[in-house]
C-alpha cells in the first residue's frame, strides 16, 4: 500500500463519499477542472463528472448559503471555502443558519454540510492565507469544528464529517498537506467526530494540540523522550464540542498540561480547555497549565511566520518549565 | 461607439388602484371562485395579522412583524405555488405562511418565543422564518440546486424586502441562479420602508427588478396589490423555473402600512399623508371593490367571512396560549441529530435544576 500525503489522504476519503453517496456533492471555487488550489478535489469532476464535482461563482457567503439549502433538502453538500482567512463573509450564514437550523425548527429540518478549509501558517503563503480562526466557530453551538493531523486522521475524520448529519467546518492544516505520508487503507472506514486521539502515551506531561501542532508536539515529545521527560500527546480533532474526558483522564495521569496551537493566546481554544482543567481537574494539577500559542498580534507575513508558530523548541521549553515544579 | 445589450424593465398592472380592470386581463379576472378565494385568504390573514398585534399589546406575544397592506403577495405566493416548491420567507410573509398551510398557533408559538412554532405540523419543506436580511435568498439557490441535481419540477420561492436588495446575498443568489439555471424566484416585497430607510435612500437603481439583468435573469415589476397581476406574472416565473428557463426576480410594489413590527413607531419618520395615499391602493379594499362592482360579493358575505376569520383566530389563540412552555432540557434536544457526549453532563445538570429553580 502506497504512502499518501494529507491533502491525497483528503482527495482519497472525498472520491469515496462521493462513490458511496449520491446525496454528496462536492463545490466551491476551483475544485472542478483545476482540482482546487492545493488539489485536494484532483480529479475528482473528471471522475464523477460536473453534476456533482462543480465550480461555483465566487462568494464565500453563496457557498455556504447553498450548502444549507442542499443539507436541508436532503443532500450531503461538501463544500470548499480556499482558505480559512476567506471564510469571514460565510459566518453570517454558518453562525445564523447552519449552527441553529436544527434547533430553530425543532429537527424538522437539518443541516448535514461538511465546509472544508485550509488553514493555518507555514507555507511562506501570502496576507490572509495562513489565519487560525477556528476558535470562531468552536464557540457555536450547533457546529462542529474539526481539524486533522495526519493523512490517516485526515481520510477517516473527514468520511465522519461528511456521514454526520449535522453541519462540520472542517479545517485543513495547510502545512501538513504535503509534509509527511503514511499508508493509508481506503477501507470506507470513518474515525469517531467528538474524540480525542492519544497519539503517544506518556508519564510527565500532557501536550494537547490539532492540526499542524500536533506534527510539533509529536517531535517535541520525541526530543523530550531523550532528554528522560515522557510526554503524552493527544490531538484533539474535533474542538467542539470538546471531549474533555481524554484531556482529564491524562492530566489526572501525568499531572501537567501544555496547549499548543497556532491561533492567538487570549481568547483561544487553549483557554477553554485550560479554565476547564481548572474547573474540574485541579487537583490533578502538579504544575499551572502553560500554554504555547501564536502571539496576541495580526499573523504575521511570511518572513516572520515562523518566529510566530510554535515550534518543538518552544514547546520543550514550556514541558522544561513545567517539570521544575516538583 | 455600438449598443453591445439593451434592456427593458416592465411593470404588470390589471387592477388599478381604483378597481378598474385594464385592458388584456387574463382569464383570472373573470374567475369568481379564485378571486374570491384569494379575497378570502387576505382577509383571513389580515384578522390574523390585527390579532397578533393586539395580543403583542396586551403582553401575550412577543415582539410581531405584521404585514398590514402586503396581504395580496404572500396570499398569491402561495396560491401559485404548487405544494412540493419550497418557500423560503423573511418574517414578514404570514400571507404565505398560512396559504401554504402553516396553522396559525405554530406563528403565535413562534413569535410567543417558543422554537416549536417553527416544527410546522402540515408544512414540512418550507424554510423556517429567516430574521438576517437576504440570508435565505442564497439557502433558496441551494434548495433550487437540489431539485435541479434529482431533476425534480420543483421551485424554490424566497421573499425578501426592499432592503434586502442591498445585501450581498441578494446579488450572490440571483447571480448563481443564473449561472447555473436554477429553477429560483425571488420576489422582493417593496413596502417602501426598510424600518425608517426609504426606498429610494436605499438605492438609486430606478426599479428593483432590474438588478435581474446583471444576473443575467429575469426581472419583472409587478403591482402587489393587484392580485390579478401578481398570480399572472408568479404563474409566468414558476412555469418558467418548473420547466427549466431559469430564475426571476418579481419587484412587488406594496406599502407597509404598519409600523416595522411592533417595537417600532413609523410615526417617527414617516408622514402621515403618505401612509394615508397609500391606503387608498392597498389590496383588500381594492379586491374587495372589484368583486362587488361584478356583483360576487356583499356584505352579508363579508360579515360571515369575518366572523368565521375570528372564530378560526380564537381557537388558535386559546391553543397557543393554552401550550406548556417547552421543558428546559428542550434547548440541549435540538442542537444536533443526537446529543454528543461532551454535551451530556451539561444537560444532566439542567435537567436536575428544573424548571424553577
Amino acid at each position: 500500500m502506497p504512502e499518501i500525503t494529507l491533502v491525497e489522504a483528503i482527495n482519497l476519503a472525498l472520491a469515496r463519499a462521493l462513490e458511496e453517496d449520491e446525496r454528496v456533492l462536492v463545490f466551491g471555487e476551483d475544485v472542478g477542472h483545476n482540482g482546487g488550489v492545493f488539489r485536494a478535489t484532483s480529479g475528482l469532476q473528471e471522475r464523477f463528472g460536473e453534476r456533482r464535482v462543480r465550480d461555483t461563482p465566487l462568494n464565500e457567503a453563496m457557498i455556504a448559503g447553498m450548502a444549507i439549502g442542499m443539507a436541508a433538502q436532503g443532500l450531503r453538500p461538501v463544500a470548499e471555502i480556499q482558505f480559512s482567512g476567506f471564510i469571514y463573509p460565510a459566518l453570517d450564514q454558518l453562525i445564523n443558519h447552519a449552527a441553529r437550523l436544527r434547533n430553530r425548527t425543532r429537527s424538522r429540518l437539518s443541516c448535514p454540510l461538511v465546509l472544508r478549509a485550509p488553514a493555518g501558517g507555514g507555507i511562506r503563503a501570502p496576507e490572509h492565507h495562513s489565519e487560525s480562526n477556528e476558535v470562531l466557530l468552536a464557540h457555536i453551538p450547533g457546529l462542529r469544528v474539526v481539524m486533522p493531523s495526519s493523512p490517516r486522521q485526515a481520510y477517516g475524520l473527514l468520511l465522519a464529517a461528511i456521514r454526520d448529519p449535522d453541519p462540520v467546518v472542517f479545517f485543513e492544516p495547510t502545512r501538513l498537506y504535503r509534509l509527511l505520508r503514511e499508508t493509508v487503507d481506503d477501507d470506507a472506514a470513518a474515525l469517531p467526530l467528538d474524540t480525542c486521539f492519544v497519539l503517544r502515551e506518556g508519564r510527565d506531561l500532557t501536550l494537547v494540540a490539532w492540526g499542524a501542532s500536533v506534527h510539533e508536539s509529536l517531535l517535541a515529545a520525541e526530543q523530550l523522550e531523550a532528554q528522560a521527560i515522557s510526554a503524552e500527546v493527544i490531538d484533539v480533532a474535533t474542538l467542539s464540542p470538546l471531549d474533555m474526558s481524554t484531556i482529564l483522564a491524562s492530566v489526572a495521569k501525568t499531572g501537567r498540561c501544555c496547549i499548543v496551537h497556532e491561533a492567538p493566546r487570549s481568547g483561544g481554544w487553549g483557554a477553554e480547555i485550560a479554565a476547564r482543567l481548572a474547573d474540574e481537574g485541579l487537583f490533578s494539577l502538579l504544575a499551572p497549565v502553560a500554554r504555547v500559542t501564536g502571539y496576541d498580534t495580526v499573523m504575521p507575513l511570511f518572513r516572520l511566520e515562523g518566529t510566530y508558530l510554535p515550534d518543538a523548541a518552544r514547546i520543550i521549553a514550556a514541558a522544561r518549565r513545567l517539570l521544575e515544579y516538583a | 461607439m455600438s449598443v453591445v445589450a439593451h434592456f427593458d424593465v416592465h411593470r404588470v398592472q390589471y387592477l388599478d388602484a381604483g378597481s378598474h380592470l385594464v385592458a388584456d386581463a387574463p382569464a383570472l379576472a373573470r374567475d369568481r371562485a379564485h378571486l374570491s378565494a384569494l379575497y378570502r385568504a387576505m382577509v383571513r390573514t389580515r384578522i390574523f395579522d390585527a390579532k397578533a398585534v393586539a395580543l403583542q399589546r396586551t403582553g401575550r406575544l412577543g415582539t410581531y412583524a405584521a404585514c398590514l397592506g402586503q396581504e395580496a403577495i404572500g396570499v398569491c405566493i402561495a396560491d401559485r405555488m404548487q405544494t412540493n416548491d419550497v418557500l423560503l420567507p423573511s418574517y414578514r410573509e404570514t400571507a404565505a405562511y398560512l396559504g401554504r398551510g402553516v396553522r396559525m398557533e405554530e406563528l403565535l408559538l413562534y413569535w410567543g418565543g417558543d422554537e416549536r412554532g417553527m416544527d410546522f405540523a402540515d408544512d414540512r419543506e418550507d424554510f423556517p422564518i429567516c430574521v438576517p436580511i437576504a440570508t435565505q435568498l442564497t439557502q433558496a439557490t441551494g434548495v433550487a440546486a437540489a431539485f435541479a441535481y434529482r431533476s425534480e419540477a420543483r421551485v424554490a420561492v424566497a421573499v425578501c424586502g426592499d432592503g434586502a436588495t442591498s445585501q450581498g446575498d441578494f446579488y450572490a443568489a440571483l447571480n448563481l441562479a443564473g449561472a447555473w439555471t436554477l429553477p429560483f424566484i425571488c420576489v422582493v416585497n417593496n413596502n417602501q420602508w426598510a424600518i425608517s430607510v426609504a426606498r429610494k435612500a436605499q438605492s438609486a437603481a430606478q426599479t428593483l427588478a432590474q438588478k435581474a439583468i446583471a444576473a443575467g435573469i429575469h426581472g419583472v415589476q409587478v403591482d402587489g396589490n393587484d392580485p390579478i397581476a401578481l398570480c399572472s406574472v408568479l404563474d409566468v416565473a414558476l412555469d418558467r423555473a418548473r420547466r427549466g428557463g431559469g430564475a426571476t426576480l418579481i419587484e412587488a410594489l406594496s406599502y407597509r402600512l404598519c409600523d416595522h413590527t411592533t417595537a417600532d413607531d413609523a410615526a417617527r419618520y414617516r408622514p402621515l399623508e403618505e401612509v394615508e395615499a397609500a391606503r387608498q391602493s392597498e389590496p383588500v379594499v381594492r379586491l374587495r371593490r372589484y368583486l362587488h362592482a361584478q356583483g360576487w360579493w356583499n356584505a352579508d358575505d363579508e360579515e360571515a367571512l369575518k366572523n368565521a376569520c375570528s372564530t378560526e383566530v380564537d381557537g388558535a389563540v386559546e391553543r397557543y396560549l393554552a401550550t406548556p412552555a417547552p421543558e428546559p432540557t428542550a434547548m440541549f434536544d435540538h442542537l444536533y441529530a443526537s446529543l454528543p457526549a461532551p454535551l451530556q453532563a451539561p444537560r444532566a445538570a439542567l435537567a436536575a435544576r428544573g424548571s424553577d429553580a
